[in-house]
């Protein structure tokens, strides 16, 4: 299978590929890890005529571990957060999760976390992530670069807040504090398939073992990742016990939205929806040593 | 577009178009067809090959164009000197082959995967290579063979490897 003709640009700085995506507008395309783009221009799914091919801008593949803020740049791939040195820390264990579980580990070796985001499949991974650890995505826009709070990032399915002629540079990530534990749960058929339902889950507990923050998305259970709220809501402020996992799960079972395809009925993923929630908060605790 | 890319050490300078996919430039333009396309879709692996020596990549979800100025590495490149690479004599002895039409891209996924890890563990040899299918041999003995591959690697008379 062939792609539609394009142009093709190795941008050697940001500032040269921001310039191109300016002058070709929505003509143009931001090549990253190229494992959505590429398979969505074989099928001729996307034929634009320009691509901006930003993996030689080694600044951005880095990953910057701040004081706050976990900076993942735009062509920092799936694979180096399945290998970054602290990834087995109980704080990013959200982070480690999803890294393992990402299409599969060929594809991570190109795949970005920032690409994965600007594509916002409706059944992608790390969106929800985003949601759950409450990230934020630095945009350059011709007013200079803006910080995206990532439920204002995710627009509706395969559509951004990047507008035409603008890119992302990075992803933040804050730094979660002490007890704090995350889980990504995803049923899928095979390795490389897209989550048949998917919930991410990400808790801090205070001094007294209440659960202080909570974050709880669900992917594949909408036009784009969702953020369960009700299930927030029920968490927050309360001891882990299993009568709280319930209500937040029911909450995430109502929230899903999901579409009937081979992958399994609405019924079955909204209720999968729920059951993953709390199993992902049962085992965000137990890395806490905290039984529910 | 002018390429210059690298391939076992021997640059190969070709005109392509830009939506030439490297799988195609190495089977077509550099008449390298042990890189094999099984699937075009991005999903079986037979395709691998290995980028500027530690990333494995589906060449045929990889544009030629954007490995201008980088090196390939495909599975005629895994031989020297007449003497198979610990990892092809690892399939050959383990029985890690049947029809071989998966074992580029499983050989290469390997060559990637040893160099991350370089002990893996069965599990994480079965993780690594979750995104290469084969459809007869069985993944029994293609384990077995990461698995002696990865043994003889780490010798220090292999180091060199
Ligand atoms: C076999 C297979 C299985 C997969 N399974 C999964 C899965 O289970 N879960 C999952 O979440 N994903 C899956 N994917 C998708 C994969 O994770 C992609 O790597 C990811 O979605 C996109 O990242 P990329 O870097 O490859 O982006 P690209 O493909 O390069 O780009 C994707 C889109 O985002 C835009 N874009 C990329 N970077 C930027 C930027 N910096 N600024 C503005 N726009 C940008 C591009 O223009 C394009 O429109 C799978 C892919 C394959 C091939
Ligand atoms: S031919 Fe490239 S993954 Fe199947
Ligand atoms: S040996 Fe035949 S497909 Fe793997």
């Amino acid at each position: 299978m062939i792609p539609a003709a394009f142009d093709y640009i190795r941008a050697h700085s940001p500032d040269e590929a921001f310039s191109h995506l300016q002058q070709h507008g929505g003509d143009a395309r931001v090549l990253a890890g190229g494992q959505s783009l590429i398979p969505a221009m074989r099928f001729r799914l996307a034929r634009p005529a320009v691509l901006v091919d930003i993996n030689g801008l080694a600044d951005l593949g880095r990953l910057e571990l701040g004081r706050t803020a976990l900076a993942i740049g735009a062509i920092a791939r799936d694979s180096a957060i399945e290998r970054a040195p602290w990834i087995g820390e109980t704080r990013w264990s959200l982070l480690h999760d999803v890294s393992r579980v990402v299409a599969d580990p060929v594809v991570r070796q190109m795949g970005t976390v920032v690409g994965s985001l600007c594509h916002n499949d409706p059944s992608g991974d790390w969106t929800a992530v985003a949601l759950a650890a409450r990230a934020a995505v630095v945009v350059r826009g011709r007013q200079g670069t803006r910080t995206v709070p990532i439920d204002d990032f995710l627009v509706d399915s395969f559509t951004t807040a990047v507008g035409e002629g603008e890119m992302a540079l990075a992803v933040h990530f804050p730094v979660p504090g002490d007890r704090t534990a995350g889980s990504y749960q995803k049923v899928e058929r095979k390795v490389g398939d897209f989550a048949t339902a998917a919930a991410a889950v990400q808790v801090t507990l205070d001094g007294k073992g209440a659960i202080k923050e909570a974050g709880i998305a669900l992917s594949a259970a909408g036009p784009c990742a969702v953020r369960v709220t009700e299930a927030e809501q029920a968490l927050v402020g309360q001891k882990p016990t299993a009568d709280v996992i319930r209500a937040a799960a029911d909450a995430a079972s109502k929230r899903s939205e999901p579409q009937a395809d081979l992958r399994g009925s609405v019924e079955y993923k909204k209720n999968l929806a729920g059951v993953l929630v709390a199993r992902g908060l049962r085992q965000a605790l137990a890395r806490l040593g905290v039984q529910a | 577009m002018k390429v210059t890319i690298t391939v076992n050490g021997t640059p190969y300078t070709r005109d392509v178009e830009p939506r030439t996919l490297l799988a195609y430039f190495l089977r077509e333009h550099c008449g390298l067809t042990g890189t094999h396309v099984g699937c075009d879709t991005s999903s079986c692996g037979c395709c691998v090959a290995v980028l500027d020596g530690q990333t494995a990549v589906k060449t045929c979800t990889m544009f030629a164009v954007q490995a201008d100025g980088h090196e390939i590495l495909t599975v005629e490149g895994l031989a020297a000197g007449g003497a198979l690479h610990p990892i092809q004599q690892a399939f050959s002895d383990q029985h890690g082959l049947h029809c071989g039409y998966c074992t580029p891209g499983m050989m290469l996924t390997t060559v990637a995967l040893l160099k991350h890890t370089p002990a893996p563990t069965e599990a994480q040899i079965r993780e690594g290579l979750a995104g290469n299918l084969c459809r007869c041999t069985g993944y029994n003995n293609i384990v077995k063979a990461v698995q002696q591959a990865a043994d003889v690697l780490r010798q220090p008379a292999a180091a060199t490897k």
